[in-house]
């Protein structure tokens, strides 16, 4: 990569060379120059350098974003204006990857399953909440059909928490009362309802059972009397019996006849009155079942087996009567059929002989041998007319019976299929029974169990309830006990404030009192004090005056008395005044010991202590030889000049020479300004100094005394001002 | 008083060069008597001697003040 880069420098800077150097063939010292200056222009090298990083960051970083979407995308956030610079070299972004959309659609089922659900759910709390009043347990049915009216209701605040995916309007609670007023009501109306049905039921049920108990004894009478008619006329066609009895037989079969057709419309009748009243039946229990009120559902059930088992029975009876009735009707042809060959005999008879005609069966003995030869020919001929007839119906016995077979198969079917679907019917009808008993059973069985899942949910809720409410009560007795206790503070706080006010204004009142009281005793005692005051002060100031009077004593060379006494009365009478105490103790001990001379006498003095200072002026460290001594002494004796010169405000340099300084000091001092000339003197070097150091030491003591005597003097005449009273 | 501490240095001085004088006059006569033969010059140096010594004395004396007095520091 650096090889490339560089061979790419090298045939630049060819290029250059060649462009340069003016199109001849560039020579090697031309290229060298060039080189050398470019190897040399260590700032080339690095523009070259830093230009060659650019360009190589720059390409690799769009190659990588055009291979990585993420990438680009990352650094299109991060560098503004990168992503113009992609869509220019790359071309726009891929669009990104959305995400599969799975979720949402699984989501809508399980919602609406859950919605279900959860309003289900919903349901039965909210049934167990509202019958949270001791209302005695409603029975399950109630609470269903409480549940399923409480759909149409209300929705329970309380219960937001199974019922987050609730749509229904969240209506507010309406109060117990209202409820459990509801809930009788509801019970109330269903009860009636349920009455009602009951009754309807068992009132159809009743005279639907009358109609079918007296259709089927209306049909076994019919039974009886076919059986009986049957009998009669088998009877009647044995001709056995006496022909008296006969007719009796005949009447009596004809009753027999007239009983059984009475008896038959008696039972079509009756029939069609059950089966009526089965319909009506049918429809109350279909009825009943459309209302929906589980408590007749036994009933209902009862009623409709009632209703089965009726309609069994009287089908039964039905099919025993029709049986009777296929008999009956076969007896019937037999007979009819044994009554028209006895009324063909009989007419052949009659052909035969006609005399005789009424009443041949107490013939017997009447009959002549003509008669009874006709008789036995007729009946002869009769016999071979039948064993003729037997004959041929042997012949077509197999064709009569097979007709016969055959029509029996298909009454037989008939029957059959009659039978069977009535039978079916029975059987579906008895399965349906069954069903809807076990049906029944499993209900109750569920209705047990939801019935003890419910009062498991109610002892659950009563407990929940329990807790909530200690929670509550706790709480609210907190409260109330807060808010006593803030109450009862705020009493306490009342009281003590009034409390405080009064014993404030108390305060006020005595403090205002005593501090009158306190101002009276301070005015006397500001008098008294003033009054000691000023005597203190007339003290001091005698005492300073007999100071300063002291001094006074000076003699013209002897110094004042030792002012230590009058120093020491100012201290005994003065010794609370710490002004005069200090200054007092401020005098210096020489002048308390051995007192101070007087101005005169220093004065005096100082024309001694001049004059020796003349003559000792040139003497110093320096020069103090006896020679020098003497030419001090004729210097001074030498020199003249004024005796005073007046000092100036200035001291120059000059001004420090010895004669001068004591010239302004004499004239200081005749002035009677003894700390100037002290101060001139003060000045002197040398031996004149030395000369001068003990005047100088007394006019300091004597200065210093008088200062603080004038002070102490100042200070008990301000004093005394002070505690003066203007009159 | 230091204004008479030069006088009283004057008289000292004087009195001792009094003294010193003709202490030095009285020798040097002896000695100019006893041992050199009547010879004045025993007598002008002792009187010069004295005055001499006096002179000094006086000096030392008047000079006493500004002279610097020192100690030898007892090495440690």
């Amino acid at each position: 990569m650096l090889r490339v880069c560089w061979k790419g420098a090298h045939a630049a800077a060819l290029t250059l060379v060649w462009c340069v150097c003016g199109r001849k063939k560039p020579t090697v010292k031309c290229i060298l120059n060039m080189v050398f200056l470019f190897c040399r222009s260590n700032a080339g090298k690095i523009v070259a350098a830093s230009l060659l990083t650019v360009g190589g960051g720059l390409g690799s970083t769009i190659l990588y974003a055009k291979w990585d979407p993420k990438f680009r995308a990352n650094i299109e956030k991060s560098v503004p204006y990168s992503d113009q610079l992609f869509e220019m070299a790359l071309g726009p972004p891929p669009p990104p990857l959305v995400p599969l959309q799975k979720k949402p659609g699984k989501i809508e089922p399980l919602q609406i399953s859950s919605l279900s659900e959860a309003s289900k759910e919903s349901k039965q709390p909210k049934a167990k909440a509202k019958k949270s009043d001791p209302a005695p347990v409603e029975a399950p049915p109630a609470v269903e059909e409480m549940c399923n009216s409480c759909t149409s209701q209300f929705v329970c605040v309380c219960v937001g928490e199974e019922s987050k995916d609730h749509h229904e309007p969240a209506l507010k609670e309406r109060p117990a009362e209202e409820v459990s007023a509801r809930l009788a009501q509801q019970d109330k109306v269903e009860q009636d309802a349920l009455a009602a049905l009951t009754a309807g039921l068992e009132e159809s049920l009743g005279s639907s059972a009358k109609t079918t108990l007296q259709a089927i004894g209306a049909q076994e009478a019919v039974l009886t009397a076919i059986a009986t008619h049957t009998n009669k006329l088998k009877e009647a066609m044995d001709s056995q019996t006496p022909p008296d009895e006969k007719s009796t037989q005949w009447k009596a079969l004809n009753e027999a006849l007239s009983d059984r057709t009475r008896a038959m419309e008696e039972a079509e009748e009756a029939l069609l009155k059950a089966k009526g009243e089965l319909e009506i039946l049918r429809g109350v229990i279909n009825s009943a079942k459309q209302s929906k009120i589980d408590a007749a559902r036994p009933q209902i059930l009862a009623a409709e087996e009632n209703l089965h088992s009726m309609i069994v029975d009287l089908d039964k009876v039905v099919t025993k009567v029709q049986t009777a009735q296929t008999e009956a009707k076969i007896m019937s042809q037999y007979s009819e059929l044994v009554n028209e060959a006895k009324a063909q005999f009989q007419q052949e008879l009659a052909n035969i002989t006609p005399e005789i005609q009424a009443n041949w069966k107490g013939l017997s003995g009447k009959l002549s041998a003509d008669d009874l030869n006709s008789l036995i020919a007729h009946a002869h001929r009769r016999i071979d007319q039948l064993n003729r007839e037997l004959a041929e119906q042997r012949v077509r016995e197999q064709i009569h019976i097979e007709v016969a077979l055959e029509q029996q198969k298909l009454e037989d079917q008939k029957a059959l299929e009659r039978a069977v679907a009535s039978a079916l019917e029975h059987r579906r009808e008895d399965m349906r029974l069954e069903q809807e008993k076990k049906v029944q059973e499993v209900r109750e069985v569920m209705e047990a169990e939801m019935r003890t899942q419910l009062r498991r949910q109610a002892a659950a809720h009563t407990d929940h309830l329990r807790d909530v409410l200690k929670v509550q009560e706790q709480e609210l007795h907190e409260e109330a006990q807060e808010i006593m206790n803030s109450k009862m503070m705020e009493q306490e706080t009342h009281y003590r404030r009034l409390t405080q006010e009064q014993l404030d204004t108390f305060t006020l009142d005595m403090n205002a009192a005593y501090a009158r009281l306190k101002g009276i005793e301070e005015a006397i005692d500001s008098h008294v004090i003033a009054e000691e005051e000023a005597r203190k002060a007339h003290q001091l100031w005698l005492s300073v005056e007999a100071l300063n009077y002291t001094l006074k004593s000076a003699g013209a060379d002897s110094p004042t008395e030792p002012l230590e006494g009058a120093v020491g009365v100012i201290k005994e009478n003065c010794a609370e005044n710490e002004f005069a105490q200090a200054l007092a103790s401020a005098l210096p001990e020489e002048s308390l010991s051995r007192g101070i001379y007087g101005e005169a006498s220093l004065r005096a003095r100082f024309y001694d202590i001049r004059r020796l200072a003349r003559r000792v002026a040139l003497i110093d460290e320096t020069r103090n030889s006896l020679y020098q001594y003497f030419l001090s002494y004729l210097q001074s004796i030498l020199l003249f000049e004024r005796e005073q010169v007046a000092p100036p405000a200035k001291l120059a340099p000059e001004d420090l020479d010895t004669f001068r300084l004591l010239a302004y000091a004499t004239y200081s001092i005749e002035r009677g300004d003894l700390e100037l000339a002290a101060k001139f003197v003060n000045q002197l070097r040398g031996a004149s100094q030395r000369v001068a150091q003990d005047w100088l030491k007394e006019a300091r003591l004597t200065l210093e005394t008088k200062q603080v005597i004038s002070l102490l003097l100042a200070y008990a005449n301000a004093v005394g001002l002070g505690t003066t009273q203007a009159p | 008083m230091s204004e008479k501490e030069l006088g009283q240095k004057w008289d000292h001085c004087l009195a001792d060069s009094a003294i010193k004088f003709g202490t030095g006059l009285g020798l040097g006569i002896v000695f100019s008597v006893v041992f050199f033969k009547r010879r004045t010059w025993p007598i002008v140096f002792g009187t010069g001697l004295g005055l001499g010594m006096a002179y000094s004395n006086c000096q030392n004396d008047l000079r006493s003040h500004y002279v610097l007095h020192s100690k030898v520091a007892k090495e440690q």
